[in-house]
């Protein structure tokens, strides 16, 4: 047992608390954040469906897309590692996931609200990966893309209801 | 031109549809991003510089995507998609495709 040994535990030991403090202090700020612009975005209606309402105004019509990269934190990381030798859900990543998904969605909202429409149909996410590293060093992180077609409903602005 | 992921589009007539067009490009992530994104990774949150890449990334594969719908004459794209593929460790291929159509207005 030489002293690396124990810079290495120590160093273990700093990582996983700053993840869990700095990392969970980030996950719920971002979520206050989303909540907050979600609500200030809830009149614009979301659905997936492909059909266009009659007497939308067709100037409006104009594709919208939010981006979001998101990492994980390393105490995350290290209990999902751990999950995975036994398998089962992985509910450290769940949040992760979560994240990216609203954050897309919020983006590509505003981007909306910028072109002054009140819905977006066909919403689709994708994602993608550039991560690095190989093996148990990989990065846990998700790319996430919302797109949709915005559009202006007239009279459709007070008794939207939304479909999430 | 007027680009939308619907299949059709409200207040036009589709008079004549020219056809898939597509547009795709290659992105490698940046080294100096590289090392902030694995700094990021010890305390999570959001990777701005990949944010960036990847939303100049798609720009592209639309822009390519709309200079071909351009080539055959179409005034606008509908059913336009996204998708991703890792070609190698470390790059992201982005893909857009869609239908080039020629529409009017009723």
């Amino acid at each position: 047992m030489g002293w690396e040994f124990w810079i290495q535990i120590i160093s273990f030991g700093v990582l996983m608390l700053f993840g869990i403090f700095v990392g969970g202090f980030v996950e719920r700020r971002h979520f206050k954040r989303l909540a907050e612009k979600e609500a200030l975005l809830a009149d614009i209606v979301v659905t997936n469906l492909k059909a266009i309402p009659k007497g939308c105004v067709p100037h409006q019509c104009h594709l919208v897309m939010g981006d979001v990269t998101i990492a994980s934190d390393y105490f995350k990381t290290f209990v999902a590692g751990i999950r995975k030798l036994v398998g089962g859900e992985l509910r450290t990543y769940e949040t992760l996931m979560e994240r990216a998904r609203r954050e897309s969605l919020v983006r590509m909202l505003e981007q909306a609200r910028l072109l002054g429409a009140n819905a977006v149909l066909n919403v689709r996410f994708g994602s993608s990966s550039i991560s690095s590293g190989r093996g148990r060093n990989r990065a846990a992180m998700v790319e996430m893309c919302a797109y949709g077609t915005a559009v202006s409903i007239p009279g459709n602005d007070s008794d939207s209801n939304e479909s999430r | 031109m007027i680009v939308v992921n619907t299949e059709t589009l409200p207040g036009y007539r589709i008079n004549e549809v020219k056809g898939l067009v597509q547009g795709n490009t290659i992105r490698a992530k940046h080294v100096g991003r590289d090392m902030m994104a694995g700094l990021k990774n010890l305390v999570g949150g959001e990777l701005k510089g990949y944010t960036e890449l990847l939303v100049e990334a798609r720009r592209q594969a639309l822009e390519r995507m709309l200079a071909q719908a351009e080539q055959l004459g179409a005034n606008a794209v509908v059913n336009v998609r996204f998708t991703t593929s890792a070609v190698t460790q470390g790059a992201a291929e982005l893909y857009a495709y869609g239908t080039a159509v020629v529409v009017e207005e009723e």
